[in-house]
Order: structure tokens, then sequence, then C-alpha cells
């Protein structure tokens, strides 16, 4: 069980020495190898995609990427992708469908990148697209939030048949910080925020959103990378063997409802 | 962003002024409920004028923002139109603070259950599903019941084989409801899917504003996307993006005119024309016109 509150959380994933999908990547995947570029305007820093080996499976890998130094991050802008990054992961994907590989998609953002270029390049509808892409993808889809899953930003991503968190990670529609603007007009408030917020892997398996809390060492994963890399690797290798039995239409029809039942209202 | 509606925006704006002004020119005094002051460009409009031209600025061409019976009314052909799931109100998914306070506020204020009406109707003849949010209602923010309806909406389009047009006006998603708001995102997209996977149309009329996560998702997935003229469309907030870039944004910083250089819009269209252009669509897409 974990007792830590969302705020402790926090400061867990924003620990500098968390790992991150450059340690994850080489400890998971065999011959793993980087794709660039959406074909259209450039290639983001901030999503990492490509292909490589999940035991002997082959299969396509999709990661938000934060650095650990500032020159790192500026590489990566933070894990904040840019429409390109989207279009690139969706690029990605489709390819998966056509050679049948699953997907894998490592979640940790703040949130898609809010600013003059992006709005330029239609931001909005690159998010939208992948949802609506990702929703009928003919191929099994397990995302896993390692870190943050900022909002719409890391819902791109997160269009999935299973959603998997580590045991410390959050999922928001609203970062703390900008809901205690909103609420209180004082963003230091974030701390009362994030309670209220309900954004702990407990909280999302509660509602429906979350189907599997992958466990952290004690302290956290940044105290032992390697055994919260074996966690993770543990559960993508069951939940792609178990996902590639099931029949296609089956696995989109279950995917579809998934999202389809989430919502709390009377009539 | 500013999260008012128009009429209090415009009542705010006035009263400042008029506060304002009272204390310069005393003599000076402007009767309240004949005038409106446009938000976008500040010009003091007769109210009547401003209704005659569909609440759209003579001035600056701003469309204002409308409630769903002025949309309704504007829109479909009188008495045609038939509402689908009427009575989905919101529960309280995180228990946040005082929410079913505020649903059952802004419910007896806007005379509406949620922030989205949805029904059948005819537009000049031509039979379609249609959406229409109120930004009236707590911004229109995308909850349990708005993500709910338009999924049904969709999903009723499909069956009956019939297009969607959606006009659209949002906040983003509803934060009171927390991540139970943004997968209102992705169920809402995986209806719109469907529907066109099985062949349908779907037209969006952005109106203002569309923004967050509404703009990220089915807003933005229309086979065809209008806006009106002038109005906000965009995914991140103004004031965010200001703090992030720290250079002044251009004045038409997503507007539709905008996002239509962006290349995000089909066709920028007035109100007054609205209902022919929609009808013309459903005509070129082979849908025939019924007479009755
Ligand atoms: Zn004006």
């Amino acid at each position: 069980m974990n007792n830590l509150t969302t705020w402790e959380r926090m400061e867990l994933i924003h620990n500098k020495n968390r790992p991150t999908v450059n340690d994850y990547i080489p400890s998971l995947f065999t011959r793993f190898m980087e794709f660039h570029g959406d074909r259209m305007c450039g290639d983001d820093g901030a999503i990492i995609g490509g292909i490589g080996f999940l035991s002997d499976t082959p299969v396509t890998v999709l990661a938000q990427v934060k650095g650990k130094t500032l020159d790192e991050n500026k590489r990566t802008n933070f894990a904040m992708p840019h429409p390109e990054g989207y279009r690139k992961a969706l690029r990605l994907a489709k390819q998966a469908e056509k050679f049948h590989r699953p997907v894998v998609c490592l979640v940790d953002t703040p949130g898609a990148y809010c600013g003059v270029e992006a709005e330029k390049r239609c931001q909005g509808e690159a998010i939208a697209r992948n949802l609506y892409e990702f929703m009928t993808l003919k191929t099994p889809v397990v995302t896993v939030i390692l870190g943050e899953g900022g909002s719409g930003g890391a819902l791109a991503l997160a269009v999935c048949d299973e959603l998997a968190m580590l045991q410390n990670s959050i999922y928001s529609v609203i970062s703390p910080r900008s809901a205690a603007s909103i609420l209180w007009k004082d963003p230091t408030k974030e701390k009362e925020a994030a309670e209220i917020l309900k954004i702990t892997a407990e909280d999302l398996v509660r509602f429906g959103v979350c189907d599997k809390i992958i466990s952290e060492p004690e302290g956290g994963a940044h105290l032992q990378p390697d055994m919260a890399a074996d966690s993770i690797y543990e559960y993508l290798i069951d939940a792609v063997t178990r996902l590639k039995k099931t029949e296609i239409n089956q696995l989109l029809e279950r995917r579809y409802k998934k999202f389809r039942k989430i919502g709390m209202f009377t009539e | 962003m500013n999260i008012e509606d128009m009429f209090k925006v415009v009542k705010a704006r006035f009263t400042d002024d008029n506060h304002a002004s009272s204390q310069k020119e005393k003599d000076v005094e402007i009767p309240q409920d004949l005038l409106v002051k446009c938000p976008r460009c500040g010009s003091v409009i007769y109210s009547e004028e401003f209704e005659n031209a569909m609440k759209v600025c003579p001035k600056c061409g701003y469309h204002a923002r409308l409630t769903w019976q002025e949309r309704l009314d504007m829109t479909v052909d009188s008495n045609s139109f038939k509402e689908l799931d009427a009575d989905l109100v919101s529960l309280n998914p995180i228990g946040f603070p005082r929410y079913e306070e505020k649903i059952a506020k802004m419910n007896e204020q806007c005379d509406m259950k949620e922030a989205i009406v949805t029904g059948e109707c005819t537009i000049r003849g031509y039979r379609c599903v249609l959406g229409i949010m109120d930004s009236h209602f707590m911004m229109a923010s995308m909850g349990s019941v708005v993500g709910e309806k338009i999924t049904r909406a969709f999903e009723y389009a499909a069956e009956k084989r019939l297009p969607v047009i959606m006009f659209t006006a949002s906040g983003g998603a509803r934060m009171q409801e927390g991540i139970i708001s943004l997968m209102q995102m992705a169920k809402t997209s995986g209806a719109v899917k469907r529907h066109s996977d099985a062949g349908g149309l779907y037209v969006t009329v952005l109106t203002d504003p569309t923004t967050g996560g509404v703009q990220a998702s089915f807003a933005s997935l229309g086979d065809i996307l209008i806006a009106e003229p002038k109005v906000l469309i965009g995914f991140a907030g103004r004031r965010v993006i200001q703090n992030t870039v720290r250079t002044r944004l251009p004045d038409d910083f997503q507007s539709a005119e905008f996002q239509m250089e962006s290349g995000l819009l089909d066709m920028i269209v007035e109100r007054g024309m609205m209902r022919k252009t929609l009808s013309n669509i459903l005509k070129l897409h082979g849908f025939p016109k019924e007479v009755h």
C-alpha cells in the first residue's frame, strides 16, 4: 500500500534522479531503433518513437522524454510535445498497425506545449486526431504512465487497451498549480488542489481509468531504477501477450467501451 | 482567458465605463438597457440594432455569444426540433466542493440542465442531428453529461444514418469532474470516429470561444470545419501562452481568421448565411429535402 499524500508523490516524480524513458528504454527493449519526424514539418524532441523487441515480440515504442539536465531539457522541451510530436507518434502508430506490431506508450509529460508556433500548427487538432485514430487502431495499445500524466498532452498517447501507472505517478485534467490559480487565485495552494483533484494511481483505479498499478521500490523508483524497470517489463510482457491473443474486433470493441462507460450522471 | 459570458462582460464593462465617465463628465447619462458594448472593439451599439443584426457587432463584425435558444431559433426550421437526452444531470464524481450547488444554480440561470442541448431537426428541409453548446452554462466546459450527450448524439446519428452538426463553444474540460472530464475527450472522439467509419457526415461550427479540451477533441474532428467571424479558437489560453513567450501576442491571435491562415478551418461563415451554408452542404452530400 502507498501511504504517501498526493503532494509527496509529486515531489517524488519531480526528483531529479527519477528514471526517465532514456533509462527505461534500454532495460525494456532490445535492438531499439529510433525513428524521426512527422513527414510534414519537423522532428519533435519531446517524443521518442521507434521499434524494438519486447522479449521476442517486435513492438513500436512511443515515449515522452524528460531531460535530467538543462541541455537535455532544451532538446526535449521539458517533455512538452509540439503538434509534430503527436503527428510523429500517429505516423508510427499507423506503421505499427500495418506490420501488426503492438504499441507501447510511455507517458511522462506536464502537458502539450502551449505556444504561438504550437497554435499555428494546430496543437488541438493534432491531439484530437490521435484520440480519434488510436480508438480504432487495429493493433494492441498499452500505455504506462511513468511520472506526470498531464491532461490532453498525456491522453494523446493514452487511448489504449490497458492503462498502467507507476505507483507514485499522477494523471490529471489540470495541473494542481493551475487549478489553485483558478480556484483561489493563488497558485501556491497547489498542495490543497492536488488532493482535491484525485489524481493518484489508486484514485484512477477507483474511477475505472487505470487498470493496473505497477509497484515502485520503497522510497520511489529513483532509489532502485533497475527494480522499477523490472516491474514495468513484467507488466508489459503480461499485457502484450494477453492482448495479442485477443481477436482484433473484440479488442476494439473493448477499447471503445473502456472509454464509453466513463461518466457519472443521473437521468 | 475571459470566462464570463458576453452579457456579464458587456454589463460589467458598461458599468465600469459608466462609473468612470460619470466621475469625469457628470452630465452624461447613458441608459444601460438601450445600449451594449462590443467586447471585441469596444463600440457602443444600440441594443435594438444589435439584436436585429443577430448579435453581430456592426462595427467590427464580432459574432457575439448566444444562448442555446437564440442559436436554435436562428438555425432550425420552426417546430422541427426534437430534443434528445434532455434529463441528464451530472453527479459529483470527485466530490468537488460545492459542485452540485453550482450545477443547480446554472440550471436555473440558463434554463438548461447542462451546457449542451442535442436533438434532431431539419434545416431548410434537410434532416440532421444537432448539438448546441451554451457558454453561459459554466463556460460550456465538458464533464460527464456534455461528453455523454455528444457521444449519444453521434451514436444515434450513426444508427439513423443522419449527418451531425455541432455548434461548439467551450472553455475546455470541466476541472470540477477531475479525470472523468479528461476521459470525455477520448469518449467523444471515439464516437465521432465510429460515426465517420459508418459513412456519416459531421460538420463543426466553431463559435465563441472554442478552446482547451473541446478544441482538442470532437470540435476539431468535423469533415468540414466552419467558424463564425472573429471568434476565439485555440488550444491553450492566451494568458498561459503570454506567460511562456513573454512577447506581445498579435491582437488577432487565435481568432477565426488566424486559425483560417493556420490551416485549421475550411471556411468562415457569417451568421446570416449559416442556415443556407449548412443546408447547401447537406444537399451536396446527397441528403434529400423533406417537404411538409
Ligand atoms: Zn465590435
